[in-house]
């Protein structure tokens, strides 16, 4: 190894320096955030609470737990990111599988058909127009159905099966494996870290999407995935409804209530994505080198 | 001339029997792609059906091809929507609002990961950069609901944690979301917060690819640090940056739904009102249902033709095409 410069070591603390500070900017809002959820009413009124709360106590975080509203919202919602995430994975890979076989015949006309649909959307209103021929307002399935594949998705998965030697195939083609049997055999316990990866993106997009449902469920307010409700409660959609709940009607509490509503929302997937940290990056960087 | 036909008419039962064959081997293929080739089909071709109607009088109950064309008092005039649209001052606001803060977010969210991965290519200590990375990902992982509500905790005009930091040192409490202007740049400023660890695992990807021998060869010449970003990270990075820079171009005219509805208030309409907020509101809450389909087919064909033209620009400048 080369000695370094004493000027090149004070280079390094400063870019170490930089990254302190960027990591910071990332982390101050959500620390902020936790930390009013987790103060004292009295506090949260003299506007004194920043980084760390005062008069810890939990009360915020009880009441949101206790309310069967949220209870009812997130294990809803946690459901529907389950059946989400497994079909949307089932339907990228039925549809990246076959396109990888030089001698599928239409298979440009394929291509082609799947591609425009990245490029041009029929709009808004009649994609609405669509949902409401096929009985799907204020249907929950509407919250996983017209979703459940994503063409950008399918590509990465597609790149990844790419890269899976030929030969693999083609030997087991040769001693009569049929063409599901190599997707289960061979294709689908290789790809792990691509299933990983979309995975997570799949989940990660229901679990915070809230667009469908504010624009297809209206009067079921028992479908309303969990940042619905967040979005409905954070900007007082309803504001009769949310007076009359418990401690919103109170300043302090309401500011800290409100942070503990975010905070339950966000912890799950907080917890959930630096263990995926391998596989995302793979997943990301395999979008860029797409064929 | 014959000889070519007659060669053509004795393959032709060769031709048949490898059908037979193919179809025999293949059919699992097919099957195995009905279920996302009908999904497409459904939710992505048939609405297309219904852009016709930015061309005629929508109806309740009636199916769609008795409803009359686009007409002022009896004269069929089939643009008429798009004129009205055009004529109409929160449409022509929303269009350019979703162009301004569109471009914004291009020129500030662009530079925003290629800086950030400059930054991390440079550090050494390998356990210390993973967490960096770990903690910049992070925010990509929240919603548009949570951002917007971390925004009103932070920048609220009295109590939040900036405005309370500023008046403290001596200064004047800024109103980043009550202000117009200010709440666009709190707006872009989210974007880039949102998405700049994101975007930069690609140009970490791409400064891994880059040979090492570069470097060392640029050490022995006594480069220093600066001087090897410049000549050797940023060239090498170089196609992914016209690449990405040129596909976010092309999606200028886009944008999403739930960024700025979730991000918006009362006090700022007038800069927040962007195309999707425009069509959701005026389309589906208000119902009018082939002004908002002219709408929406203008942002189509437009946006199309961005990403046709960035395409084109991308090969021409010999970097691979977006697809």
């Amino acid at each position: 190894m080369k000695v370094k410069s004493t000027q090149a070591k004070i280079g390094d603390w400063i870019f170490v320096l930089l990254c302190v500070i960027i990591s910071i900017i990332c982390v101050v809002p959500m620390v902020n955030l936790a930390a009013k959820s987790l103060s004292g009413t009295e506090f949260l009124i003299r506007h004194d609470v920043y980084l760390w709360p005062k008069g810890f106590n939990l009360d915020a975080y009880k009441t949101v737990l206790a309310d069967a509203k949220y209870q009812r919202a997130f294990i809803w919602t946690a459901v529907l990111t389950l059946i989400c995430t497994l079909l949307s994975l089932t339907m990228t890979a039925l549809c990246a599988y076959p396109l990888i076989f030089p001698g599928l015949k239409g298979r440009g006309v394929i291509n082609v058909f799947i591609t425009i649909t990245m490029f041009f959307n029929a709009g808004t209103i009649p994609n609405y127009l669509l949902m409401n021929d096929l009985g799907l307002l204020e249907n929950p399935l509407v919250l996983i159905i017209p979703s459940c594949l994503s063409v950008y998705n399918m590509i990465i998965m597609r790149s990844f099966f790419y890269g899976i030697p030929d030969s693999l195939r083609e030997s087991a083609e040769i001693d009569g494996a049929s063409f599901v049997q190599i997707l289960m055999k061979i294709y689908i316990p290789l790809s792990k870290p691509v299933f990983a990866s979309l995975a997570l993106f799949y989940a990660v997009g229901r679990w915070n999407g809230y667009g469908d449902a504010l624009m297809y469920i209206k009067t079921n307010k028992q479908y309303f995935p969990l940042q619905l409700l967040l979005y409905n409660i954070l900007n007082n959609v309803n504001a009769v409804e949310v007076a009359a709940q418990e401690g919103f009607n109170q300043p302090g509490l309401k500011d800290s209530l409100k942070c503990a509503t975010v905070m339950f929302a966000t912890v799950p997937i907080l917890l959930i994505y630096p263990w995926l940290q391998r596989y995302f990056i793979a997943g990301v960087t395999m979008g860029a080198v797409k064929e | 001339m014959s000889e070519a036909k007659e060669k053509k008419a004795a393959y032709k039962p060769l031709k048949q029997k490898l059908t037979k064959t193919y179809l025999k081997r293949y059919w699992q293929l097919y099957a195995l792609l009905a279920l996302p080739l009908i999904y497409l089909a459904v939710f992505k071709y048939l609405p297309m059906r219904y852009i016709v109607l930015a061309f005629k009088e929508y109806k309740l109950n009636m199916p769609l091809r008795d409803m009359p064309w686009a007409n002022v008092r009896g004269e069929t005039d089939i643009f008429k929507y798009f004129k009205q649209a055009f004529g109409n001052v929160d449409f022509k606001r929303a269009l350019w609002n979703t162009l301004k803060l569109n471009l914004l977010d291009l020129i500030m969210g662009f530079p925003a990961p290629i800086i950030f991965a400059l930054i991390l290519n440079e550090l050494c200590f390998k356990k210390f950069k993973k967490v960096v990375q770990t903690i910049a990902y992070m925010p990509h992982f929240l919603s548009w609901v949570i951002i917007a509500s971390l925004c009103s905790q932070l920048f609220a005009p009295t109590d939040g944690l900036i405005n309370s930091l500023i008046t403290q040192l001596g200064g004047e409490a800024i109103p980043f979301l009550d202000d117009p202007s200010h709440w666009v740049g709190t707006y872009v400023g989210a974007g880039v917060w949102q998405s700049f660890g994101w975007g930069s695992i690609i140009y970490l990807a791409a400064i891994a690819g880059i040979n090492t021998e570069l470097y060392e060869a640029a050490s022995v010449d006594g480069a220093g640090r600066f001087r090897k970003m410049w000549h050797i990270t940023l060239p090498g990075i170089k196609p992914t940056i016209v690449v990405l820079l040129i596909m976010n171009l092309g999606y200028i005219m886009g944008g999403g739904f739930e960024r700025p509805w979730a991000m918006k208030n009362n006090l700022v309409i007038e800069v927040a009102e962007v195309i999707s907020t425009y069509v959701y509101k005026v389309g589906i809450q208000g119902l009018k249902i082939s002004l908002t389909t002219a709408v929406g087919l203008f942002q189509s064909v437009v946006g199309l033709f961005f990403l046709l033209a960035a395409n084109t620009i991308s090969r021409k400048l010999g970097e691979r095409g977006i697809w």
